[in-house]
């Protein structure tokens, strides 16, 4: 007996389209970015200057460029490799347009300033939950589908799936539990170390399950859909499945090697990132393998030449990954325009060229018609190849001469470029390569665009496709002498558990040691938590996305002690909500600047930075200038701060503004010492405060520090 | 929940044994990894290898007949 029913193409079209469209704007929101960089007169408002974009852009791409992919290529392969419709069509409408709203909510959102201040995971509590909500309806939805299915075994590319599903919902919820003290403002629970470790965790795994499984599920079924011949070898995804979810999750402590991390967690994430390179390039390798024999077919067809290339990227990233764990090359690199070349390559490279290749599959498919031009598929082919290495090779070529310059020494044991500025004008001409470089990447997705525009309106759209197979139940083998992994591979709740314990088990053991002992963060008995203004201007620095230029994490080499002071100690940012140590150097780290220059320098530097720091390249702050304070929040922000374990006094909340006041009279008088009008109640005043404050608690004469007892 | 955990826990004895209880862990899921893979039939990966070129209909040239 053989069952008819339909696939579902509608809700893959609309995925694919939006994905496309969001890709567009998140690399258009880039570019911008890129120009921002090297003309700061493009920072053409508050809203829209470098450090509320830049989390606009990351965000774009990652969960709605890539995340629509995902969707759209899973939504796809489901249904055919379990033969059945998607369980339901209702559920997956609420999937589709739940995702537009919350990416239109973070489009609306980041640029107003409204922001977590965590990398990747900016977007405040209300949208963390809705994200949460349309998570489970995914969950839900792929679940079901897999439940009714007519093909008793799942073929790996779903186990990818499953994985991404289960592991992405742990890190989102591990990483957004946060205090609201409004609709649009809270803070992250956990502080200094804590939140550094637990947003590393997740921003490394973010990459990990939603950049890298659910694309290798997509490349496991479309590059052999695309080849026409079966995948190199089916037991080495099964070990590559395997092994990658298992390695990945404990590799996030990378991303803080030199930071005040306790040793061994750094230790154990270097390890666990060297032994990625096994299964990545077991994975990258069978992706490869799977076209022996018919490279003569990726010569004409850009879909699989954009599958080589995305494919080759990956394991070049792989590779890249696991050396930058190294402590002797992630001192080099880290901070450095080296991580931004390396998550392009995996960004730009793996994600976009796999994300082109499946759209210009699936269009002419689902559209019953050819393809408009396969020569404009290919003239996008070699203009995305080429804007990968414009992009990537100059920002390769800016990270290692910065870091060196950063670490040079005159014979005399000064440093060459005492000046951090200087580092950075050095390195521009690279910084407009990068420009040049995406606006040739975005050039192949406009004629990409077109292409499909005039594909689409070629066909018409196979919006319900038959097909037809026999039910489960005549599929039952005469006798199954079953193996434990087949007995899981045929049930998907048990493949789903499994795999949370797998990755589970990574994240336990990395995160509860720093959590449970209280010696593996020494206490320092100087530092004092912030006074309720110095707390309003974190919020104001935190707002403006200062941690996109500006670390708060000096390493302890001598080139870094010597440029910015003492090197970061676990114990100074207990009171972190959030930590702010950054990612990135575009300008000098912040950590000592506290007391390093009087009020009026900051003043006029927020106003034009170049006026006190000729050439400078950041942003200028005007609107700091004009906009008040809202000190009706300060109370609550104290209780916040109280109730996640911050030592105010008991009746302190009360009368916090009056301490606001007096310290914001305080600034006023040595602003006017150096002939400078101000007005208390500007957000400027703040901001100083916290400047003022920030790493300066370690300088008081009496440090007592208390080692771990357990080192 | 959290400020339980953290200020009632003051000391873990033998944090050093985390990266080796970790290692440990993986070493043996991997071992029995392959040998579950050493083991299962051919019959069943052939099945499995199939099954994204299994359900095609359509021809899967659409790109080479465009102009």
């Amino acid at each position: 007996m053989i069952e008819r029913f339909q696939y579902d193409n509608r809700i893959v079209k609309n995925f694919l389209f939006v994905t496309i469209l969001w890709g567009l704007i998140g690399m258009l929101v880039g570019l911008t970015a890129a120009i921002q960089l090297v003309v700061p007169s493009w920072n053409f408002a508050d809203w829209g200057s470098f450090g509320r974009l830049r989390p606009l852009h990351t965000n774009a791409v990652i969960f709605a460029f890539v995340g629509n992919a995902i969707f759209a290529g899973s939504y796809y392969s489901l249904q055919r490799l379990l033969k059945t419709r998607m369980f339901s069509d209702a559920l997956s409408a609420i999937h589709f347009w739940g995702w537009q709203l919350i990416i239109v909510a973070a489009v609306i959102t980041l640029p107003l300033g409204m922001t977590t201040g965590k990398e990747y995971a900016e977007l405040e509590w209300p949208i963390d939950i809705a994200i949460t909500l349309i998570w489970v309806v995914f969950g839900i939805n792929m679940m079901g589908t897999i439940i009714k299915r007519r093909e008793r075994h799942l073929y790996v590319a779903i186990w990818f799936y499953i994985a991404t599903w289960v592991t992405v919902a742990m890190l989102h919820i591990v990483n957004s539990i946060e205090l609201p003290i409004s609709f649009t403002k809270s803070y992250s629970w956990y502080a200094g170390v804590q939140d550094a470790l637990v947003q590393w965790w997740y921003g490394h795994n973010a990459v990990a399950f939603f950049l890298t499984t659910p694309f290798l599920g997509l490349m496991y079924y479309f590059l052999p859909k695309a080849a026409n011949r079966p995948v190199y070898s089916y037991k080495l995804s099964i070990i590559h499945f395997w092994s990658l979810i298992f390695l990945y999750i404990w590799a996030g402590p990378h991303h803080l090697l030199y930071s005040a991390l306790p040793e061994w967690a750094q230790s154990l994430g270097t390890v666990f990132s060297i032994m990625l390179i096994a299964p990545s390039w077991g994975g990258m390798l069978n992706g490869l393998l799977t076209l022996r024999g018919a490279w003569d077919r990726v010569r004409e067809d850009p879909v699989l030449k954009f599958f080589v290339v995305a494919v080759t990227c990956y394991g070049m990233a792989t590779l890249e990954g696991p050396l930058l764990s190294l402590k002797s090359i992630n001192a080099i690199a880290h901070f450095t325009d080296w991580i931004i070349a390396h998550v392009h390559i995996g960004g730009i490279g793996w994600n976009g060229f796999m994300i082109f290749g499946m759209a210009y599959w699936l269009v002419p498919r689902m559209y019953g018609t050819k393809l408009h031009s396969v020569k404009l598929a290919n003239a996008h082919f070699w203009l995305g190849t080429l804007g990968i290495v414009l992009y990537a090779v100059p920002l390769y070529f800016a990270g290692f001469f910065q870091s060196l310059m950063w670490k040079q020494f005159t014979p005399d044991g000064f440093l060459v470029y005492p000046n951090f500025l200087d580092t950075l004008l050095e390195i521009r001409t690279a910084y407009w390569l990068r420009v040049i470089g995406g606006s040739v990447y975005i050039t192949g997705v406009l004629l990409m665009i077109y292409n499909v525009r005039k594909t689409v309106s070629a066909g018409k759209l196979i919006a319900n496709e038959d097909a037809e197979a026999p039910p489960l139940e005549k599929l039952v083998e005469a006798k199954e002498t079953g193996h434990w992994h087949r007995w899981v591979e045929r049930r998907p709740i048990q493949m789903l558990i499994l795999s949370l314990i797998v990755v589970g088990i990574g994240g336990v053991l990395e995160i509860v040691p720093t959590f449970l002992v209280k010696s593996n963060v020494p206490t320092i008995s100087s530092v004092k938590p912030y006074t309720p203004l110095e707390l309003h201007g974190r919020d104001i620095y935190v707002r403006e996305g200062c941690y996109t230029c500006h670390s708060q994490m000096v390493r302890p080499f001598r080139s870094e002690t010597e440029r910015y002071g003492e090197y970061g100690k676990a114990g100074e940012f207990v009171y972190d909500h959030p930590f702010q140590w950054g990612s990135k150097r575009t300008g000098p780290d912040l950590l000592r600047v506290g007391k390093k220059y009087p009020d009026s320098w900051h003043y006029y530097h927020m106003y034009d930075p170049t006026s006190m720091s000729p050439g400078s390249l950041m942003p200028a702050y005007p609107h700091l200038f004009e906009d008040l304070l809202d000190t009706t929040t300060t109370r609550k922000k104290i209780e916040a701060m109280i109730t996640m374990g911050v030592p105010y006094d008991e009746g302190f909340p009360a009368m916090a503004n009056t301490d606001v006041i007096a310290q914001q009279d305080r600034i006023v008088a040595a602003l006017k010492k150096d002939g400078i009008e101000a007005q208390k109640e500007m957000e400027i005043i703040a901001v100083i405060a916290y400047l003022q404050r920030v790493g300066t608690d370690i300088k008081a004469k009496e440090i007592v520090e208390t080692k771990p007892t357990n080192p | 929940m959290l400020k339980f955990i953290k200020h009632h826990m003051d000391t873990i004895a033998g944090i050093g044994l985390y990266p080796a209880i970790s290692f440990v862990l993986f070493f043996s899921f991997f071992l029995g990894m392959l040998w579950w893979i050493r083991s299962v039939s051919k019959g069943h990966i052939a099945h499995m290898t199939a099954l994204p070129l299994a359900e095609d209909k359509q021809p899967n040239d659409s790109l080479h007949h465009a102009n």
